[in-house]
């Protein structure tokens, strides 16, 4: 399955960026031949609007699942319609995030789990 | 003529002098007051005009008619602002990103996108005594000012005398108040933050040349400052509102300096005709 | 790590005055001046060795008149009326970009912005961080946000308890982008009518962005009546009063000497000045 991490790197030594919209780096990674590729967020410099820039980069390229932090109304909005899942909450370095997911272990998320301007504001 | 009344610190003193500006010369002239800090808006609270219009201020934003869309993408594409969202079979709009500059509308290939007002204020328009008053108010959570502070200029009129008052600082609602005008008093008072401000505010009036005039308000010792600072750049120092409880005490209860003291209305009298004498000589 | 914005709604009610007394109170801190259209907090903390980046940020429309056929569809079409005789007015350009697109001679290019300069500097309190942005530009919560980063870094990097905002005035585009994600907005508000309007439309953003708020009543004494609707209007709001500064001369005396009131004078405002840190802590450890 093809899923989607925002990330602090390139590779899978790279921790897991907390924000969704922001994030400088995402990484594309098939997660049963761990075939990854990295691409930069075109969120990340956005005036405005970064969630919607970044979420509709990931819809684009088929994903079915998003690793990350946090995600906003914006961006929850459209990886929603995209029907794209989410699983928030999730740290460490990115190697670990996808063990993790192909485990089961983590937790799906069903609304945005920070307010609008979240990533925009400084990091928590 | 358009007045507007600026200053790069808050708190200074432009509604004071705004409001007591348009009472003082509302007995001879036709006058209107425009309160263009429509982000937090107070010149009603002296006038306590009688409203008997409302307009909604609002901006064009996209509507995308899902049954001619082809979700080619170009829309998004175009839209600086990120307030359009296309998937491989839907579209999202993002109303409160959207600047409403039309581009999506004007260049989707298929006509797929009329636009619609959205509300972000409103303007008010009234009386009080003879004087026109017009304010605008951002609604709160809204971030974009200039389209309300476009919209209460509207309603400038061509003769008499139009006073703005302007928000502090000196970035877009600024420019945008102040933009126009036939001159622009700026505001201060005798403290170092009044004095940084100030030469702020002397940049961004001159970027739009228009010639400009200093009152201090609560003028006391310190003045010295501001006064070797207006006579290096040459700007006229046209008032000083001195630092005194009775006008302080006045002010917190909302009530106009020229009402409270009667005799401040001969000195704003002048004022105008201070203005009026560096206007002229601004056009020779 | 925890950070207080400092907001008025209302300018000059002394957000700057405490933020520089707070600045001087508070251990293990950065100072960050988010008011980047009108900074001040500088004036008090005497910054030195600043370190100068510059901000780039939106894009202006720009013709080539060489290639201009003067046909119009650019000045018919601009909403923001920034085209007038086939020339840009790069104050009302709101780098839409619209007209670039729509150029039949393909002669507007956007060109980026040069929006302003940001700088972290060191001063006797702490690291500063402060900007200035450019007259008449755009943007300004985009720079805001970039200050507030800045200085969530340094607080990081260098282990500190405390960030320090003092926010600009108003309600709108850098205020909100002074609020989202703090711990804690401090509203200094003043008993007078506009000061009560204000504090109510800012009280609402703060509310909006869920960001818990205390406020200041500075120079209660002057209005006795304003100030008990400003108790029960903070109450009505979820509200806490952190504290009721009196008129004191000594804090525009300290302004005109560049000093935080708190080292100028330990009576009178200065006095209440230091215990409102103290509730302001007491509230962030909660």
């Amino acid at each position: 399955m093809k899923i989607v991490l925002s990330a602090t790197g390139p590779g899978f030594e790279a921790a897991v960026d907390e924000r969704f919209g922001r994030c400088p780096y995402f990484l594309y990674i098939d997660s049963e031949t761990l075939e990854i590729e990295a691409t930069d967020n075109p969120g990340e410099k956005a005036s405005g609007g970064a969630g919607i820039v970044a979420a509709q980069a990931v819809a684009d390229k088929d994903v079915k699942a998003v690793l990350t932090g946090h995600i906003g109304p914006n961006a929850h909005e459209v990886l929603s319609k995209a029907g794209i899942k989410m699983f928030t909450d999730v740290t460490g370095k990115v190697r670990e995030a996808v063990e993790s997911f192909k485990s089961g272990n983590l937790k799906e998320s069903t609304g945005p789990t920070v307010a609008g301007h979240f990533g925009k504001g400084p990091r928590v | 003529m358009i007045i507007s009344i600026a200053s790069g610190k808050g708190g200074t003193g432009k509604t004071l002098v705004a409001t007591s500006l348009a009472l003082s010369l509302s007995e001879n002239h036709r006058v209107q007051l425009l309160d263009c800090d429509v982000e937090e808006p107070n010149a009603h609270i002296f006038l306590k005009p009688i409203f008997d219009k409302r307009e909604t201020a609002s901006i064009p934003v996209p509507v995308v008619d899902e049954e001619k869309c082809t979700h080619c993408g170009e829309c998004s594409r175009v839209c600086v602002y990120n307030a359009l969202a296309v998937l491989k079979t839907a579209v999202m709009t993002f109303p409160e990103l959207c600047h409403g500059c039309g581009a999506c509308a004007y260049l989707c290939p298929e006509k797929a996108i009329n636009e619609e007002l959205r509300g972000i204020g409103v303007i008010e328009i009234g009386r009080s005594g003879s004087v026109d008053f017009v304010h605008g108010v951002l609604n709160v959570g809204e971030a974009m000012a200039p389209p309300v502070i476009r919209q209460v200029k509207k309603h400038i009129f061509s003769d008499g005398i139009s006073i703005i008052d302007a928000s502090p600082g000196t970035s877009c609602p600024v420019i945008e108040a102040v933009k126009g005008s036939d001159y622009c008093l700026l505001v201060t008072d005798p403290t170092p933050f009044g004095l940084n401000d100030l030469a702020l505010a002397v940049e961004a009036v001159r970027s739009l040349q228009i010639p400009c005039g200093v009152i201090i308000n609560r003028s006391d010792v310190n003045d010295s400052q501001i006064e070797a600072y207006c006579d290096r750049e040459n700007i006229p120092m046209l008032m000083k509102i001195p630092l005194d409880i009775e006008i302080a005490k006045l002010y917190s209860r909302g009530i106009p300096l020229v009402l409270g003291i009667s005799e401040w209305k001969d000195r704003f009298i002048d004022l105008f005709e201070d203005i009026c004498a560096c206007v002229k000589q601004e056009a020779i | 790590m925890k950070e207080v914005v400092i907001l008025s709604g209302k300018g000059g009610t002394g957000k700057t005055s405490i933020a520089g007394s707070f600045a001087a109170l508070a251990h293990s801190k950065v100072l960050c001046d988010c008011d980047v259209d009108a900074a001040d907090l500088h004036l008090l903390a005497m910054p030195r060795n600043g370190k100068t980046y510059e901000f780039w940020s939106g894009q202006t429309a720009c013709i080539d008149q060489e290639k201009c056929s003067q046909c119009g569809i650019c000045q018919d079409n601009c909403r923001f009326e920034a085209i007038a005789g086939f020339v840009v007015d790069s104050a009302a350009c709101e780098g839409c970009g619209f007209c670039s697109h729509i150029c039949p001679e393909e002669a507007i290019s956007m060109t980026e912005n040069l929006a302003g300069r940001w700088f972290i500097s060191e001063t006797e309190f702490g690291p500063l961080v402060h900007a200035r942005l450019g007259i008449a530009q755009e943007n300004s919560g985009k720079l805001v946000t970039m200050v507030r980063n800045e200085a969530r870094r340094i607080a990081q990097e260098k282990d500190l308890c405390y960030i320090i905002t003092d926010g600009p005035p108003g309600i709108g585009c850098p205020v909100i982008s002074s609020l989202s994600g703090a711990d804690l907005a401090l509203i200094v508000t003043e008993p007078t009518l506009s000061g009560i309007h204000d504090l109510e439309r800012v009280m609402g953003v703060c509310s909006h962005f869920k960001v818990p708020t205390m406020v200041c009543i500075n120079k209660y004494d002057i209005n006795a009546e304003n100030t008990r609707q400003i108790e029960s209007m903070s109450q009505d709001m979820g509200s806490t009063i952190a504290a009721w500064i009196p008129y004191d001369n000594a804090v525009t005396e300290a302004l005109v000497r560049g000093i935080p009131v708190v080292q100028y004078s330990k009576e009178g405002a200065a006095k209440y000045i230091s215990s409102m840190w103290l509730s302001i802590l007491d509230q962030l450890t909660n």
